[in-house]
């Protein structure tokens, strides 16, 4: 597993998003109220349109959850899972925290080749 | 097999609802349907025939789903009426000479309007009012036009009346009879609905008997049996209807005394084969001029093609209309004819209230009623009537004033066979099946699946009524509140957080909602916030609640850029801006449009780019236009008395001062505004929440109006009043609608569905009748005062700048993501590059 450092924790705003650049790939990054980290491929697959980061972070029934700016689709930040359409998903990332670094580690299915 | 051939004659309301049955039941499959229209366009919504002049249009009024007629099995032969039927060989000829066999023939020829027949009564300048083609005559009549009259005080007279008063004419309604309506109500009801009309300035002759009409001096002269006569600019004869029953005479098919082929109860006429529907047909004892028993008939004769047994023997004669703004309402029985009926009358002629219910002798059934001046208890009141349920102990509180929550509990009274819509003939119990049965959770879909209000749209607030009823039966509560996190409504919401100063997030999350909140409360508490004052919409807690348009001050697009649009108040705008303008497009390869709201919009954004352009823009004086809030939008000006020489007061001073002072007001929904010079009305002030028109002596104000989904005309709120008062209504209106509307509501709806209408609203903010003036007045003076662009606090603050990056990792790298393509010369959105990578997972199991 290869983890990246992105940002410093501080960089990362309480109950909202950020975008980072990993290897190419553009992962967002949330951070909620509760401490904890969450990162999801920015790509909203309802538009297309690379926002995720954007959305507003919420709970839904218990879990965390965004969403997206576009269309307001709802995704688990835990799973990737859009919560009002069973069929779509977007790719979580394991994402930690180290010496006030976040590193996320982008799953090996989402690389671009090389 | 062969297939056989039906030929509906007249393609009007119940024309085309036969067709649709035909294709809904399954007749098409053994049936090709040939449908000739007299008319050039294809059926559309007569009912709402008037809406017409308050804008809604031709296409929305058609009655045709698109892409019906593509089926193949029907043909659609539009200005092509039919000239003559031959009952023995069973064909039809039409005007073009088509000569067309059928197997069964269905007359829906509708009727036609009545003219009286008085010297003078034809000629240019004399109206019909039935048709889309007469209304666009009476409309091309009426510019330049100043005074109008209507000859008959009918239903359909005062709607003709209320279009001419909405085309700026002068309007008399001259009535044969000694009352107005003279069908509908009563005595007593004609009264109170006289008071009312007179009151909006339409004069009315009653018992006035149109003796000739003459031309004079380019004008018409209307001279009566007695009395003065009278001088108008054009006359529109609503004098009644009479079955358009011509085709049928000509071709030996029997018509009944008074007119109207004559039906038995499956609707066939005396000719094998030949049936007749709609307004055009005498069936049960009568010709029916309302839309819902021929829909009625459509079904009886569709039923019998198809082998059943259906009847017609007479439908409810019920009518509910909101005319001039005037509640009127008459059902069943309403002049109490059945032997031993006895009344119960309630008469307030100052509120201008008055209401009749007609009960059996022993005063167990509701019979009929009229109800005059407030019309609220009708969709309860009618279901009643046939009803084979006793009545509520509380009937005649029903039709007292202030009966608050009453028809709730009338609603809940009635019985599963009450008709609740009787355009589609939807019993309660229909309703309660759609929820039960069908698994419709909300009153869209319960609309959907039984069609209940989707025709005159007078029973919809008692089917919502019974939608949530039933709906908390099962279990499933229709609550206010805003979502899993919070119990209370927008409107509560503000409430408390007002009342007991609330003015975090963190707060009011503890001692009102449960869990983090999620995309529909964190906006709504934002606005809240900033309606009260909190200042900068970014700062502490506040940047994560906002929608990604206010996080970024920017309008999010299609493929995650921005726009930006800056102020233009009032729309106007100096050359110097307009090169500034011009240069930031420029420099930063930003699209330009002047958008519909008066002012220009520059797309293509990368979110760093924000700052820089902004900069650029608030360094030559431009500010925030605040596209991306629901805030206030733009108030849209014409040029006014200044420049137009029509122009009686300097409109786009007016409108540059009320856009500086509510810029930046957060409410929940936008809020757009025009100031017109003169009633020719150019800034469009109708379609705005607040309107403002010019008039000699100062300014006539409307609100409540709307463009978009559902169009509305603002209603007339204040006349001739001077910008002192006027500036303080629109204060008290604004803040009033920011305290207690719902979230995401317009004006529109909040207004229309106030307790107490437009009344109430005057009550609490002209005569400060709940004593919220002075709270109202302070949080205005509280905005004014402390207004600050937006744009120019985030350029002078390095913290608030730093969220304008696309990539916290590497702040300088554009979003590889966004790409344009030219189009006439500006940047266009490239079609979307699929991204490599399994991004999209489809989820089994
Ligand atoms: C830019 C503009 C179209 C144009 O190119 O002219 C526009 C663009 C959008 N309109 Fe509009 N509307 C624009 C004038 C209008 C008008 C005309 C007017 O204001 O005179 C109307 C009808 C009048 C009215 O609102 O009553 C209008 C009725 C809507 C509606 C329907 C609102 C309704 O109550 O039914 C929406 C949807 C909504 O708000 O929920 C909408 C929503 C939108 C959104 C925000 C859709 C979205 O969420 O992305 C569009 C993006 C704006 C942006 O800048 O990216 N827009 N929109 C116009 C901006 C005017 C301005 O200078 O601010
Ligand atoms: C302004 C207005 C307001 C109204 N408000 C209400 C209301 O609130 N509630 C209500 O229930 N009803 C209302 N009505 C009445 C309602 O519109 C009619 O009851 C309904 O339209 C009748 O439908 P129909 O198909 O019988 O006739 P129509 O809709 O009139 O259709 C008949 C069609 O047949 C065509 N036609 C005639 N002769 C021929 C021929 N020889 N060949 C081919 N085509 C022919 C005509 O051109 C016409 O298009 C209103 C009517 C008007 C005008
Ligand atoms: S009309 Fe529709 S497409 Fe056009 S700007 Fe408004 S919201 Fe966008
Ligand atoms: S009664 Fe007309 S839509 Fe229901």
């Amino acid at each position: 597993m290869t983890w990246r450092a992105v940002c410093l924790l501080d960089q990362l705003p309480v109950e909202r998003g950020v975008c980072a650049l990993v290897d190419g790939h553009q992962v967002a990054l949330f951070r909620t109220g509760d401490g904890e980290l969450y990162a999801v491929d920015n790509r909203d697959p309802f538009s297309g349109a690379m926002v995720l980061s954007r959305g507003i972070v919420g709970c839904r029934d218990g879990q965390a959850t965004v969403a997206s700016p576009m269309y307001k689709h709802v995704f688990s930040l835990a799973t990737g899972h859009c919560l009002d359409d069973a069929e779509v998903s977007v790719s979580v990332h394991p994402v930690r925290v180290r010496h006030g670094a976040v590193q996320v580690s982008l799953r090996e299915e989402t690389r671009q080749p090389a | 097999m062969n297939r056989r051939t039906l030929v509906v004659v007249g393609h009007g309301m119940v024309g085309h609802r036969l067709v649709e049955l035909a294709v809904e039941r399954g007749l098409t499959a053994e049936w090709d349907v040939i449908v000739h229209a007299e008319e050039d366009v294809p059926a559309y919504d007569r009912v709402g025939l008037s809406s017409w002049f308050s804008g809604r249009s031709a296409d929305a009024l058609c009655l045709v789903a698109d892409g019906f007629f593509v089926d193949p099995a029907l043909d659609l032969r539009l200005g092509d009426p039919v000239v003559s039927v031959d009952t023995g060989s069973r064909t039809v000829t039409s005007a073009s000479g088509l000569v067309t066999p059928y197997d069964a023939l269905v007359l829906a020829t509708g009727s036609t309007p009545f003219v009286p027949p008085v010297p003078g009564a034809a000629g240019p300048n004399r109206f019909v009012y039935r048709t889309l083609s007469d209304l666009s005559q009476i409309r091309a009549a009426a510019d330049g036009a100043t005074r109008g009259a209507v000859v008959g005080g009918g239903l359909l007279g005062l709607e003709a009346a209320n279009a001419l008063l909405q085309l700026g004419l002068q309007t008399t309604v001259v009535e044969f009879a000694p009352r107005l309506m003279p069908v509908q109500v009563d005595e007593g009801g004609g009264q109170a609905l006289r008071r009312l009309v007179g009151g909006l300035g339409v004069d009315v002759r009653t018992g006035a008997s149109t003796d000739r009409i003459e031309d004079v001096d380019g004008g018409l002269r209307m001279v009566f049996a007695e009395g003065e006569p009278l001088d108008v600019d054009l006359v529109v004869f609503s004098a009644g209807i009479r079955p358009h029953d011509a085709l049928a005479r000509s071709a030996g098919i029997d018509v009944a005394e008074r007119g109207g082929v004559l039906v038995d109860e499956a609707c066939r006429s005396s000719a094998p084969k030949v049936y007749a529907v709609g307004e055009c047909a005498s069936a049960a004892g009568r010709c029916w001029g309302l839309v819902a028993p021929g829909y009625a008939q459509a079904e009886v004769v569709v039923d019998r093609l198809l082998g059943g047994t259906r009847e017609f023997t007479g439908a409810d004669l019920s009518t509910k209309l909101k005319l001039l703004g005037i509640d009127v309402a008459s059902f069943g029985d309403a002049h109490g004819e059945t032997p031993g009926a006895l009344e119960l009358v309630y008469s307030d002629p100052v509120a201008g209230i008055y209401s009749k219910l007609v009960v059996s002798d022993d005063a167990q059934r509701l019979l009929g009623g009229v109800l005059v001046g407030d019309a609220s208890p009708y969709p309860v009141l009618r279901p009643m009537v046939g009803a084979d349920a006793p009545l509520p102990a509380n009937l005649v509180e029903l039709v007292l004033p202030a009966r608050s929550g009453a028809p709730t509990a009338g609603a809940a009274g009635l019985p599963d066979s009450a008709q609740v819509c009787s355009c589609y003939d939807v019993s309660k119990g229909d309703l309660r099946a759609a929820v039960c049965e069908s698994g419709c959770t909300d009153v869209g879909g319960v609309k959907a699946c039984t069609r209940a209000g989707t025709g005159c749209g007078s029973c919809l607030g008692l089917v919502k009524e019974l939608v949530a009823t039933e709906l908390a039966a099962q279990g499933v509560v229709m609550s206010s509140a805003l979502c899993e996190h919070f119990a209370l409504s927008r409107a509560e919401l503000f409430e408390v957080m007002r009342v007991r100063e609330i003015r975090t997030w963190s707060q009011l999350l503890a001692e009102h909602g449960t869990g983090r909140g999620c995309d529909i409360c964190k906006p709504v508490a934002a606005s809240i916030l900033a309606s009260l004052g909190t200042g900068y919409v970014l700062d502490d807690e506040r940047g994560g609640l906002q929608d990604t348009n206010d996080h970024m001050l920017a309008n999010l697009q299609k493929d995650g850029s921005y726009s930006v649009v800056p102020r233009i108040p009032g729309g106007e705008v100096t050359p110097d801006h307009l090169l500034v303008i011009a240069q930031v497009a420029k420099d930063f390869g930003l699209y330009t449009k002047i958008t519909g709201g008066q002012r220009i919009d520059m797309f293509g954004a990368r979110v760093e780019q924000l700052p820089p352009i902004w900069q650029r823009l608030v360094d030559a004086g431009m500010e925030s236009g605040h596209a991306y809030g629901k805030s206030l939008r733009t108030v849209k000006s014409c040029v006014g008395s200044t420049w137009c020489r029509y122009g009686v007061q300097d409109s786009t001073t007016l409108a540059i001062e009320l856009e500086l002072r509510y810029r930046g007001l957060r409410s929940p929904h936008k809020v757009k505004m025009a100031v017109s010079g003169c009633a020719r009305e150019c800034a469009e002030a109708r379609s705005k929440d607040v309107g403002i028109i010019a008039t000699e002596n100062g300014w006539n104000l409307y609100v409540g109006g709307n463009g978009g989904y559902r169009p509305r005309h603002a209603d007339l709120f204040l006349t001739d009043v001077d910008t002192e008062t006027l500036v303080r209504t629109i204060d008290r209106f604004l803040m009033f609608y920011v305290f207690t509307a719902d979230r995401l509501q317009r004006t529109a709806p909040w207004v229309e569905t106030m307790d107490g209408g437009l009344d109430h609203l005057r009550a609490v903010i002209v005569d400060d009748s709940l004593g919220l003036c002075a709270d109202l007045d302070a949080a205005m003076e509280r905005h004014v005062a402390h207004y600050s662009d937006e744009w120019a606090d985030t350029l002078a603050d390095p913290a608030r700048l730093a969220r304008f990056t696309t990539f916290v990792n590497a702040p300088d790298e554009p979003d590889p993501s966004i790409s344009f393509e030219f189009v006439r010369g500006q940047i266009t959105p490239a079609a979307p590059v699929l991204i490599a990578g399994p991004t999209l997972q489809l989820v089994t199991s």
